[in-house]
């Protein structure tokens, strides 16, 4: 590692206690087969990982094409049809094949049985099966391409998805589907993980609270994802066979569809943030040094928000529902901020006297904080029935929801990601890389998406090839955000890839956690744990001190390490 | 699995609750008998019942397919609950788009509401 920062950083050769690096998971089969059908969940979560990348690359690309054509009113680099097909592709590719399966499937598969001290999922063939069924899915969704592109937007509203001679709709959709069932196949391998092969000594309330996190998911992926798969299911064979379910001309209904495809597109939306949640309760308490605050509160909200989150399709559909609907939904959608605030206000008071460290998965997850909390508030006046008339389908709701699944769930992501890196890995990432990116991303994100606020509520329809030239300059700063924060993704990328090439060994707890994830070196052997471990208080870090030495947390001995 | 004890000893490693062959087939005949009854009931015209009557026989039926054939009536209370908690989803869903149909329809076609007529 570099010699700038060997105060945390550099390790040198020292190795954590416990089994030999020889038989890490990562040295424990060679050749392309001994990955591809693995069953071993560390790395099928990363294959999760390099997969979702390369779709999180493909459609950051289509947001930066995106952005380049709105530089400047009328035509810049592409026509309205080509433009069309990249905002629809980059928001599917987003939804679909990044964000939805992120966190809990490559961050949550290598994470989830080693913080419950197990040897694998409950399921690993079925572990595998998704991740495969991903694979397919990726390849048809972006199959579409080739056969047609789709320019329905993300949301493939009927009758526009079903009536126009769209040749890619029927592949995308299928892989849709398929993509489902790849979630689902997740969500159930967690659950039943959860409740079966939790440790000795950790009760439910003691799970850490990225398993209450993961488990919520997991719920809403299970119990939503099959109306995904009807809705896609029955799209298709409305387009094939002109079944006219939702077709008005043949006695459909096109309201239907809206209804179908928000009753699990929202809570889809929290199948993105609540892992994000996870992970920063994780984060936020490691590097304050102190205890989580309201523990039960944050795991319940976590619950509650699954729950709830069955409950507020409709405010997707304001202008589109009846006026008793709408008042229903509206106040309906409103509940949804108080366990969202509750969890916000934990952990703000976790970092109360804490000692704050401010390393770069902490810099992530306090940006995740104060975006969060901007796209939430924002998510208010959406919900309220007046005010949403004026900014519906505007660019106030393209920020509104890039700070919460951009700003929220991506920074995140990039939080988890750095924080489990180490363990993932062996290796540590430079620090002043690591923070270069972080800064990059956080300003180029904001002067993208904070000026959409503006250009919304002046009326900026979203999804519009074309402005009138007072908008202009919001477009140009939006556009210049971003390429910044394209910019930083690639120094993020550069700094995780230097550390694999370069980086110094990773301690077995480089952070001073007590989940026991952290209890077993980096990166993890082929079963995770010498001896399966007692879990006890995962937020207490009383007992880890830092040993300079090393470059990471140890317990003094006579204390089992 | 509510005896694992007892489906180890008496049915090997692996196999849960095995339900008696006479009770499957005597559920298979309430089955038959009440799909008979579905299509016999369409010759009387029982007004707005006809869909009510449909609708039990159809709910009867699915009890028994759950209860029997699905084993629930053997399984852990917590398969009930999450059955039940699916089944109030699916409710939730149809309820609310349902009024929300019915709400907006007269806007749709004006004056012409066939949906809403009494």
């Amino acid at each position: 590692m570099r010699t700038s920062e060997t105060q945390l950083g550099a390790a040198g050769p020292a190795a954590a206690p416990g089994p030999s690096r020889g038989d890490d998971y990562l040295r424990h089969g060679t050749g392309i087969r001994s990955w591809l059908f693995t069953l071993d969940h560390k790395r099928i979560g990363i294959l999760y990982l390099v997969s979702i990348l390369s779709a999180f690359f493909l459609a950051g690309m289509f947001a930066v094409l995106v952005r380049t054509e709105l530089l400047t009113p009328g035509k810049t680099i592409v026509d309205a049809d080509t433009y069309n097909q990249f905002f629809t592709l980059h928001g599917a590719v987003m939804i679909f094949l990044f964000i939805i399966p992120g966190i809990p499937a490559a961050l949550g598969n290598f994470v989830l049985p080693l913080m419950l001290g197990a040897k694998d999922v409950a399921f690993p063939r079925l572990n595998l099966m998704s991740w495969w069924l991903w694979v397919t899915g990726a390849v048809l969704s972006v199959a579409s391409i080739v056969i047609g592109a789709v320019d329905t937007g993300w949301t493939f509203y009927t009758p526009y998805s079903t009536t126009t001679g769209q040749k890619g709709v029927v592949p995308i959709v299928l892989g849709v589907f398929i993509l489902g069932f790849s979630s689902i196949f997740t969500g159930l391998n967690f659950i039943v993980t959860v409740h079966k092969l939790r440790p000795k000594g950790m009760t439910w309330f003691r799970m850490p609270l990225f398993l209450w996190a993961i488990y919520s998911t997991a719920v809403l992926q299970v119990l939503a994802t099959p109306v995904l798969g009807i809705t896609v299911a029955l799209l298709a064979a409305e387009r094939l066979m002109g079944l006219g379910i939702f077709d008005p001309a043949l006695g459909g209904d096109p309201v239907l569809f809206q209804h179908f495809f928000w009753f699990y597109s929202h809570p889809a939306v929290y199948i993105m943030i609540l892992p994000a949640m996870g992970v920063i309760s994780e984060v936020i308490a490691v590097f304050s040094r102190k205890h989580i605050f309201g523990y039960r509160f944050i795991a319940m909200s976590s619950v509650a928000i699954a729950i709830l989150s069955f409950l507020v399709w409709g405010h997707h559909m304001f202008t589109s529902m009846s006026p008793l609907a709408n008042m229903l939904f509206s106040a309906l959608t409103f509940s949804v901020s108080i366990p969202s605030a509750i969890k916000v206000f934990n952990w703000l008071a976790t970092m109360y006297k804490g000692t704050i460290q401010l390393r770069t998965p902490m810099l992530y997850a306090l940006a995740f904080i104060f975006l969060f909390t901007i796209g939430g508030l924002t998510g208010l006046f959406l919900g309220m029935l007046a005010v949403d008339v004026h900014l519906h389908d505007t660019y106030f709701v393209v920020a509104h929801f890039h700070y919460v699944m951009f700003g929220g769930t991506v920074m995140a992501f990039l939080a988890g990601l750095h924080y489990w890196w180490p363990k993932m890995t062996g290796r540590t990432f430079s620090e002043i890389g690591g923070q270069w990116g972080f800064w990059l991303v956080f300003c180029g994100f904001n002067l993208t998406f904070f000026i959409q606020f503006l250009m919304g509520s002046r009326g900026m329809p979203r999804r519009y090839y074309d402005y009138l030239p007072e908008q202009a300059i919001y477009h140009q700063i939006s556009s210049v955000g971003s390429y910044l924060t394209a910019v930083g993704f690639f120094v993020v990328a550069g700094c995780l890839w230097r550390s694999l090439r370069q980086g110094a060994p990773a301690p077995a707890n480089p952070w001073g956690g007590n989940s026991l994830e952290w209890w077993t070196p980096s990166p993890p052997p082929h079963d995770n744990f010498a001896e399966t471990p007692v879990a006890d208080d995962p937020y207490d870090y009383a007992n880890w001190t830092y040993d300079p030495a090393l470059g990471g947390y140890v317990r003094p001995p006579g204390r089992p390490a | 699995m509510a005896h694992p004890a007892e489906a180890t000893s008496e049915h090997g490693p692996g196999v849960g609750h095995v339900v008696p062959i006479r009770t499957l087939l005597g559920v298979l005949a309430v089955l038959l008998v009440l799909t008979i009854a579905t299509v016999a009931i369409t010759l009387f015209d029982l007004g707005r019942m006809n869909i009510v009557v449909a609708l039990a026989i159809a709910f009867v039926k699915g009890a028994l397919v759950l209860l029997y054939f699905m084993h629930l009536r053997w399984d852990r209370p917590f398969n009930a609950i999450v059955l039940v908690s699916a089944i109030l989803f699916v409710v939730l869903f149809i309820g609310f788009s349902l009024l929300d149909t019915f709400q907006y329809q007269p806007e749709v076609i004006p004056g012409y509401a066939p949906a809403l007529e009494p």
